[in-house]
Parts: C-alpha cells; sequence; structure tokens
C-alpha cells in the first residue's frame, strides 16, 4: 500500500523539477495541469482504498513504527488529499490564462506544486516532526509565490505574513520538543497511547496550548488572523485561490488531528478556550468583512469567520460536530476558492477589484453573475447548495447540546455573511459600471480556461447541495473515526499495540 | 547541566521577545533568529543529556552498549537548523527587498497593502 501513500506527494514534487526545468517555456504550465490531474488520479485511487480499508498506513524507509516515520490515510486525510487535489486541479487550469510569461519564468509552477506538495505532505503525515517538516515545505512555497511579482503591495502584505507565520513555526517547534522531553515519541499514533501514562497532566495542558496557538495562526483564528488579510489581496488570483482554499485549512486540520487524537485528557480546558475562539472568529471575521470594500479583502475577512465554524465544530466534540467540521471543511476550500477565481475574471474584465469603481457584470456577463452567486450563496448558507448543509449540522449540533448562544452567534453570522456578499452583488454585478463599460465574456483571452475551472467548482458545489447524503454519511464516518482513534492507532502501530 | 541550558534557554526567549517587540524589522529578524535557536536548544535538552557517550554500534552487535546519547533529538535539531536557516536567509533578503522597495524598515510605516482610512 506504500506506493499509494507517497503517490501524492511524489507526482507533485516530479511535475515541481519538471516545471522548474521548463519554466522559460509555456510548457511549464501544462506540465503543471498534468501533474495536476495525475495527482487528482492518485488521490481518487487513495479515497477508494481507504473507504475500502478505513484506515491505510505506510512505514517510510522499512522502518517499523514507531521509529520511521508513518504515513497515515484516515477519512479525514484521504478526503482532505482528494480536495487538495481537485482545488489544485482548478487553479493549474486556471493559471493558463491569469500567469504571466514573466511569473513563469520566475518559477510559478514549480513553487505552486511544492505548494501543493507540502498540503499533500501535512495530511498524510502521522509522525509531529514530519508534519513540521511538511509545514516548512508549503511555507517557503507560498512565500515565494506570495512575492513573486515583486511590488511594493505584495512585499508589504509579504513582510507581516512571513514573520508571523515564522513564530508560529517556532512555536510548534518548541512544542514538539517539549512533548517529545514529555513522552520521548513523536508518532501521532504512539502518542495518543504515551500521552495517557504521563504523570504531570499539567504540564501536558501547556503544551497543548502551545499547539493550539502555533496552529492557531496557521488556521487564522482569533485573535491570531492578522496576518491573512494583510497579504492574501496582494498576489496574483490564482495564488490567492489555492492559499484562500488550503493553507489555513491545513491549520485547521491540524487542530482538528491534534486535539482529537492526543491532546483529549482535557477537553474542559482545551475545547473552552475553542469554543471562545471558534465563537469570536465568527463574529470577528464577518464584522472585519462588512467594513471593506475590495472584492478579495471582504473574502479574506469571510475566510476567518468561515474557520470559526470549523473551529465550532471541533470544540464541541460531539460525533454530529465533527461531522460537521469535516463537511465544512470540504464545502469551503471549494466554494473560496472559487470566490478568489471569479474575483480575478471580474478584475480582468473590469479592471479593478474595489467594489465602488467598478460593475455592469450583471447586464454584460450574466453567466459570471450566475456562476458567482453559487459560491456567494453557499458561503451564506443557502439551501440547497453545500454552505447549507455544513452550517446545518454544526447549528444542530450546538442546539442538540443547548449552547442556545452559540447556535445564535453561528445563525447571526450566516445572515451577516449575506450582507457582504449582497454588497459585492449589488456593487460589482448590480449596478452598472461607473465609467461606463459593459465588458464581455468573450473579450477575456484565454475565456475557457478562466472559466472551465470556476464552473466545475461550481458543478461540485451544487452536486453536494443537492445530493449531500452520501458526504453527510462519510462525514459521520470521519467523525467516528476522530473520536474513537482505535483503528488509526492499530493500523499505524500494527498488532503488537 | 540540563538546569544550566533551561537558564539559558529562557534568556534567550526573554532577549528574542524584547527585540521582536522593536518596530524596526530587522531588529524583529534578529529576536526571530534567536528564538528559533531556542526551540532548538529545548528539543536538544528534551531529549535528555548524556555527555561523553556517543551513540555508536560496537563491532558485531545489533544495538549500542549502556547507556549512550540520544541521537533523535540531534537529528531534529539539524533538521530543525537546515530549514531555520534557510527560511532566515529569505526572511533577510525580503527584508532588504522591503527596505528598497517601501525605502523603510519600520513596520508602523509598511500601509502599503493596508492603507490607513481617511
Amino acid at each position: 500500500m506504500n506506493w499509494l501513500l507517497t503517490l501524492p506527494l511524489v507526482i507533485p514534487f516530479a511535475a515541481a523539477i519538471i516545471a522548474f526545468l521548463l519554466r522559460s517555456s509555456p510548457v511549464a504550465a501544462w506540465v503543471s495541469i498534468i501533474g495536476s490531474g495525475l495527482g487528482l488520479i492518485a488521490s481518487g485511487g487513495l479515497m477508494v482504498v481507504v473507504l475500502e480499508a478505513d484506515v491505510v498506513a505506510g512505514q517510510m524507509g522499512g522502518w517499523p513504527a514507531p521509529f520511521g516515520i508513518t504515513l497515515v490515510a484516515d477519512f479525514l486525510s484521504a478526503v482532505m488529499v482528494l480536495i487538495t487535489a481537485i482545488t489544485g486541479f482548478a487553479v493549474a487550469i486556471y493559471a493558463l490564462g491569469d500567469i504571466t510569461a514573466r511569473q513563469a519564468r520566475l518559477g510559478y509552477h514549480a513553487l505552486f506544486q511544492i505548494l501543493l506538495a507540502g498540503v499533500t505532505g501535512a495530511f498524510l503525515t502521522g509522525d509531529l516532526f514530519n508534519l513540521y517538516v511538511w509545514f516548512e515545505v508549503m511555507l517557503i512555497a507560498s512565500f515565494g509565490l506570495l512575492i513573486l511579482n515583486g511590488g511594493k503591495a505584495q512585499i508589504d502584505g509579504g513582510v507581516k505574513y512571513v514573520a508571523l507565520n515564522l513564530i508560529s513555526t517556532i512555536l510548534f517547534l518548541t512544542g514538539i520538543g517539549l512533548l517529545y522531553g514529555l513522552t520521548g515519541t513523536l508518532n501521532l499514533a504512539d502518542l495518543a497511547l504515551k500521552v495517557e501514562t504521563v504523570e504531570d497532566q499539567g504540564l501536558l495542558s501547556v503544551i497543548a496550548m502551545m499547539f493550539m496557538v502555533a496552529f492557531g495562526v496557521k488556521a487564522a483564528v482569533f485573535p491570531l488572523f492578522f496576518w491573512l488579510p494583510a497579504a492574501y489581496h496582494t498576489p496574483s488570483f490564482s495564488v490567492s485561490a489555492v492559499f484562500a482554499g488550503l493553507l489555513t485549512k491545513v491549520g485547521v486540520y491540524a487542530l482538528i488531528r491534534m486535539f482529537t487524537l492526543v491532546f483529549d485528557q482535557d477537553i474542559g480546558l482545551t475545547h473552552t478556550v475553542l469554543l471562545w475562539v471558534a465563537s469570536l472568529t465568527m463574529v470577528v471575521g464577518v464584522l472585519g468583512a462588512a467594513a471593506q470594500s475590495d472584492f478579495r479583502k471582504i473574502l479574506s475577512f469571510h475566510i476567518i469567520s468561515q474557520i470559526g465554524y470549523m473551529v465550532l465544530g471541533l470544540a464541541l466534540m460531539t460525533p454530529l460536530a465533527l461531522a460537521g467540521a469535516v463537511f465544512y471543511l470540504v464545502h469551503h476550500i471549494i466554494v473560496k476558492a472559487n470566490l478568489f477565481l471569479i474575483a480575478g475574471i471580474v478584475k480582468r474584465l473590469t479592471g479593478g477589484t474595489e467594489v465602488y469603481q467598478i460593475g455592469g457584470l450583471y447586464k454584460s456577463a450574466p453567466f459570471l453573475a450566475m456562476l458567482f452567486l453559487i459560491p456567494a450563496f453557499s458561503l451564506a448558507g443557502f439551501p440547497p447548495l453545500s454552505g447549507f448543509w455544513a452550517k446545518y449540522i454544526v447549528v444542530k449540533a450546538t442546539l442538540d447540546i443547548e449552547m442556545w448562544f452559540v447556535a445564535f452567534i453561528a445563525l447571526a453570522v450566516g445572515l451577516m455573511t449575506i450582507y457582504s456578499m449582497t454588497k459585492i452583488w449589488a456593487e460589482v454585478f448590480w449596478k452598472p459600471h461607473p465609467d461606463g463599460i459593459a465588458p464581455e465574456l468573450n473579450t477575456l483571452p484565454d475565456k475557457a480556461a478562466q472559466i472551465i475551472p470556476v464552473a466545475g467548482l461550481a458543478a461540485l458545489t451544487i452536486i453536494i447541495g443537492l445530493n449531500p447524503e452520501p458526504f453527510v454519511t462519510f462525514a459521520e464516518r470521519a467523525a467516528a473515526q476522530l473520536l474513537d482513534p482505535t483503528a488509526y492507532i492499530s493500523a499505524v502501530l500494527g498488532d503488537a499495540s | 547541566m540540563e538546569q544550566l541550558l533551561s537558564v539559558l534557554i529562557g534568556i534567550l526567549v526573554a532577549a528574542s521577545v524584547y527585540l521582536m517587540l522593536a518596530r524596526n524589522l530587522l531588529r524583529f529578524l534578529f529576536g526571530l533568529i534567536l528564538l528559533s535557536n531556542a526551540a532548538n536548544l529545548t528539543i536538544f535538552v528534551a531529549g535528555r543529556l548524556t555527555p561523553g557517550a556517543p551513540a555508536l554500534v560496537p563491532d558485531g552487535a545489533d544495538a549500542p552498549v549502556g547507556v549512550v546519547a540520544n541521537a533523535l533529538p540531534q537529528a531534529l535539531v539539524l533538521t530543525a537548523i537546515v530549514i531555520g536557516f534557510g527560511l532566515f536567509a529569505f526572511a533577510l533578503i525580503l527584508a532588504f527587498r522591503a527596505y528598497q522597495s517601501l525605502g523603510t524598515l519600520n513596520t508602523d510605516e509598511m500601509r502599503v497593502a493596508e492603507p490607513k482610512e481617511n
């Protein structure tokens, strides 16, 4: 089974090397597309196997766990890898029309593939230090992508992004060191067993909080999110889309993994903190979005508010809530990446992203307007789109354990999301363009390369929305695995445990 | 020895926090490298110190004899140093580029991406 676990990692690395060697030629973009396509097939294959076997584990280098590095795919990992590949494929196609020859020559396609490899590795690894390494792979690739254009705004946003992410990384590393000192192991499955025998449970809670802060920065939760709205509106639209879809979700994934598998001794402390963090993240994010007038800045703040829902699912720690978090992760990656891609098309058609200075797209490009409405309404939680079911599950989970106030916050934030989406709709699509231009989709160079990924992701949103049952069932199975990690542990450590 | 190193880590962290609170980006980066060294030392100490006992396997055996130094934290620290070095080199170049194109290293004045509201 090893080869199927490594394939989603090897393919993007191979594509990155080839794309780097061919970076001056237009072929590099196609290398990226083919690489992402093959990665999508490999991730699909992994998904099929995981659906059969529940948990697939492989030991790298032939060292048995817990001594070697383990790759594990349970339901959560497998679905995250698959959704990463889908997003990567869509953005790779979109890059055909978005990435200039100069950016390609500077190595955009290679960095993009390395970013995908880093994200996939973080989802697949079963070793804490290896998780740190994948975080770094992802981080250095994202640094490169962020400042690729070299403009003032990119450098400015890049400084803040780099600075805050490096602090989080060092905090993560310190936490790893302390946890290793306490337990003597770094294998996640082994850790899950060893932490229960630790005498000083108070020290363990301290380390848990260090991890919470470190991953909280990555996930952009309140009050650690300030790097995100400083940076996400500055790079190319392809880069924004893949960042918005994937990077913060790696932080959420790491939170879910660590706080269900390893740090589940002191739920009264850790998950109460998470509950407050989640509620404040939702509220602050949506209020921040209401104050913005730039298309991408509005969307950036909405990433933060939506992260709150996922962390809320983790904080409640009931089977339904965790299922909601998993469902939310998948739904959000598709929708958010799609909205950023649409922002890119809007920018090329109207010449700007400042919503008060553009407009007229409903009349001149009605198809694009429809394509915007699908992810926008899904984000706000309109039935029958995917966001409705995601919000429905999370809110129902809060009601089930009678947390009325939190349920109220979740619903109110949903309402205010509609306000922001309506603002974009009214300004960008509904009102006439202030300069009187009526840009049509046909004027777009590389029209197909831009529209196809957007339409594909929108179709996925509708499919999940109209036929949620298999996805909800899947999320519930994933949540059951997270709450009872016996299968995960025995798959990694073998029957010896 | 462990106590001594722990105190050293504490001093390093204190110094790095002091440096990182400065407005100057370069001071912030110096603080960052101190902090990353403190993290490396933490991992090193967490692996317990056994001076004068290298983790070598004698001829004909498949495990080291007696108490030897823990090799794993050293491998981890080595990896972390390499990664930290790469990231720090990148951050320094970024600071230099920021100084070139923005004309300042004062983080309060870096408001291009997020201009002040009028």
